[in-house]
């Protein structure tokens, strides 16, 4: 049976990012007030492993690092098909950068035992850097494909993959056991299911701290962090909102004529 | 110390039901809005997601997740389609007699199916007297060997014409007081049944209303649900705790739905160079529309509760049903004020909300009948 290990983040919430601030001292993500929610992309590597577990049968974790509330993305990943949640939560690991987080995964990873398969989303949503999937792998010893976008073969050892590219797309064969780094194009993420819900009820959920893996304090949380965000900025974005009236051909000609004024039309 | 919190789970479930309302009923809402039909789509979809199992308990094929669950779901479907939340809440109001006062057979029989949606269920109570007073019923049955005979007409029924597994009450014609009422699980297809006129509602379109006839209908012994005579207990409880809070859940979707819409247009309109949401009388109506929304739903949550335990909740329900209602028509006009011209036009969904508030006053009982009801539980201490 495959053992698949899905490391996934909860991520303020996307939808209300326009409540989100950056600190400007510490350059960190205010999250004050913005709900926590699974990372969109994460989603999709759930969905990827719930499939394989259907059609081949397979035992999924599912790995998180966060503060305790994040143990709500943890449950909703259990809901959605996952066997068992962990969610690594201490105080230590408090400002890890990606390769600081990629080091706790992976001391996590080990103490889960022995995996066929690990699927990370490509990004997260808010720190966007891409690199936990690869810095994972590294610190694993094991290969990596980034961007899958499609398993066209499933193989006892070596499975072939259509990975992204900006203008086009790569077949891949890898050897398991491997990391993944997945895009949306990979499938539809299934949507929140009642009896999914209730099966959760009866699935392990642990905490684990840094007492609980082989890792070493300065290796984890802002300690163990080689980079550090020296700026950051947010985009402003204004949105002007004009209501047209008039009879519908009034106000398609005016509207035409907006969007022309505005350069969105050619004069042809 | 009293908790007001949704726990995790539950939290997770209004997740649940708020991404299968946004996916799956909201588009489907225009096709309802014209056709006022039932969308066949939508009522499979309310089956492949388990909405009718929530209160079904696990051994029959359910969920047995309880009644804030139903709450939860049904105020979360109800923020996009109140249409749709009103069908969910009447297919779960169908199914509460046969959870109640059905045998361990029936329950066998029927709850599986209704659980899966492979059966739809409604209850008939209300004729053409009024469904204020059940108890003025003309509908009738009497026995005719091993089974019952039942004559008589059912209307303002929701699902009428989707349901084929119909919770019917009727009264003995052969005892002298008139007050004995019996409920009968009618099926579609049996003969005699049929289900009669289509209304056509000012709001709530995609949610079916109608009439249903029941001439020399003949069922078996085996279709009458608890014991004979003592069917107006069961309809009542049904309709007091389910009926009535399920009302709860489509008022709080729709309160919710004005308010969301007014804070978007308001702050989206620009009058006077600034957006509408700046003047102090639209944040007024803003503001009294979300003390109103948090208000009913620590009435309408507090009911869910306390039947939750196990205890009968239909008063503190009637309660609710009362504010919740009254606060969702009002918060309609509110939202059409807000919209201005805009909420006379059909492409603001706020015109819909208006139209479909209209249907939730009377609907389980109306706001004079929760008075009544909530004087003489008051009341009963100081009758003599």
């Amino acid at each position: 049976m495959l053992k698949i290990v899905v490391c996934v983040k909860a991520v303020p919430d996307p939808k209300e990012a326009d409540q989100i601030r950056i600190d400007p001292v510490s350059k960190t993500l205010v999250r004050v007030d913005v709900p926590l929610v699974l990372n969109p992309l994460d989603k999709n590597a759930m969905e990827a492993a719930v499939q394989l577990k259907e059609q081949f049968g397979a035992h999924v974790s599912v790995l998180s690092m966060g503060p305790p509330p994040a143990a709500n993305v943890v449950k909703e990943c259990l809901a959605l098909g996952a066997d068992q949640g962990i969610l690594l939560s201490d105080r230590a690991f408090a400002g890890a950068d990606a390769y600081a987080t990629a080091y706790t995964l992976a001391r996590g990873i080990e103490k889960i035992g022995s995996y066929d398969l690990i699927l990370c989303g490509r990004a997260s949503s808010d720190g966007s850097t891409e690199w936990v999937g690869p810095e994972l792998a590294t610190l694993l010893d094991a290969p990596i494909v980034t961007m899958v976008k499609e398993i066209i073969e499933h193989g006892d050892e070596w499975w072939k993959l259509k990975s992204g590219l900006d203008n086009g797309y790569r077949v891949v064969r890898v050897k398991l056991p491997a990391v993944l780094t997945v895009t949306r194009e990979l499938n539809i993420p299934r949507t929140l299911s009642f009896s999914g819900i209730v099966k959760a009820r009866r699935k392990p959920i642990a905490q684990w701290g840094i007492d609980d893996l082989d890792a070493p304090e300065k290796a984890v949380g802002l300690k163990g962090s080689p980079t550090i965000v020296s700026e950051m900025t947010t985009q402003e974005s204004k949105r002007e909102v004009e209501m047209i009236s008039g009879t519908r051909e009034e106000m398609a000609e005016r509207l035409i004529q907006k969007l022309a004024d505005a350069g969105f039309l050619s004069s042809n | 110390m009293m908790d007001l919190t949704f726990t995790e789970e539950q939290e997770l479930l209004r997740q649940a039901a708020q991404e299968f309302a946004e996916t799956r009923i909201a588009p489907k809402i225009s096709e309802m809005e014209e056709t006022g039909r039932v969308n066949d789509e939508v009522v499979r979809a309310l089956g492949e997601a388990e909405m009718m199992a929530l209160t079904i308990p696990e051994e029959y094929g359910g969920l047995g997740l309880g009644y804030t669950a139903r709450l939860i779901a049904l105020e979360e479907i109800g923020k996009v389609s109140v249409a749709t939340a009103m069908m969910l809440q009447v297919l779960g109001l169908g199914i509460e007699p046969i959870i109640l006062a059905g045998s361990e057979e029936q329950k066998q029989k029927y709850l599986p199916g209704l659980a899966s949606g492979e059966r739809l269920a409604t209850v008939a109570v209300t004729e053409a007297t009024g469904g204020s007073d059940p108890g003025g019923s003309r509908s009738t049955y009497k026995k005719d060997g091993d089974d019952y005979i039942i004559n008589g007409r059912k209307v303002f029924i929701t699902n009428s014409h989707i349901a084929d597994t119909i919770v019917a009450l009727a009264r003995d014609e052969e005892d002298d007081s008139g007050r004995a009422f019996s409920t009968f699980i009618v099926e579609a297809g049996m003969e005699g049944f049929k289900a009669t006129h289509r209304e056509h509602k000012v709001g709530m379109r995609g949610c079916n209303t109608g009439e249903l006839s029941f001439e020399n209908c003949r069922v078996s012994k085996d279709n009458l649900l608890g014991v004979e005579g003592k069917g107006m207990r069961v309809a009542m409880a049904a309709i007091g705790d389910v009926g009535r809070g399920g009302m709860v859940g489509c008022a709080l979707g729709l309160h919710a739905a004005c308010l969301e819409a007014s804070l978007k247009f308001a702050s989206e309109r620009i009058l006077y160079g600034k957006p509408i949401s700046n003047l102090q009388s639209i944040q007024n109506k803003l503001a009294e529309m979300k003390i109103d929304l948090d208000a009913g739903r620590l009435l309408g949550y507090r009911a869910a509760a306390i039947q939750d335990k196990g205890i009968r909740s239909s008063n503190e329900f009637a309660v609710a049903k009362y504010f919740t209602t009254e606060a969702a028509q009002k918060a309609a006009k509110v939202a059409v004020d807000i919209h201005g011209g805009y909420g006379c036009m059909e492409e603001f969904a706020v015109s819909r909300y208006y139209r479909d508030a209209a249907v939730l006053g009377p609907s389980a009982g109306t706001s004079d009948i929760m008075k009544v009801i909530i004087a003489g539980w008051i009341l009963k201490p100081y009758r003599k």
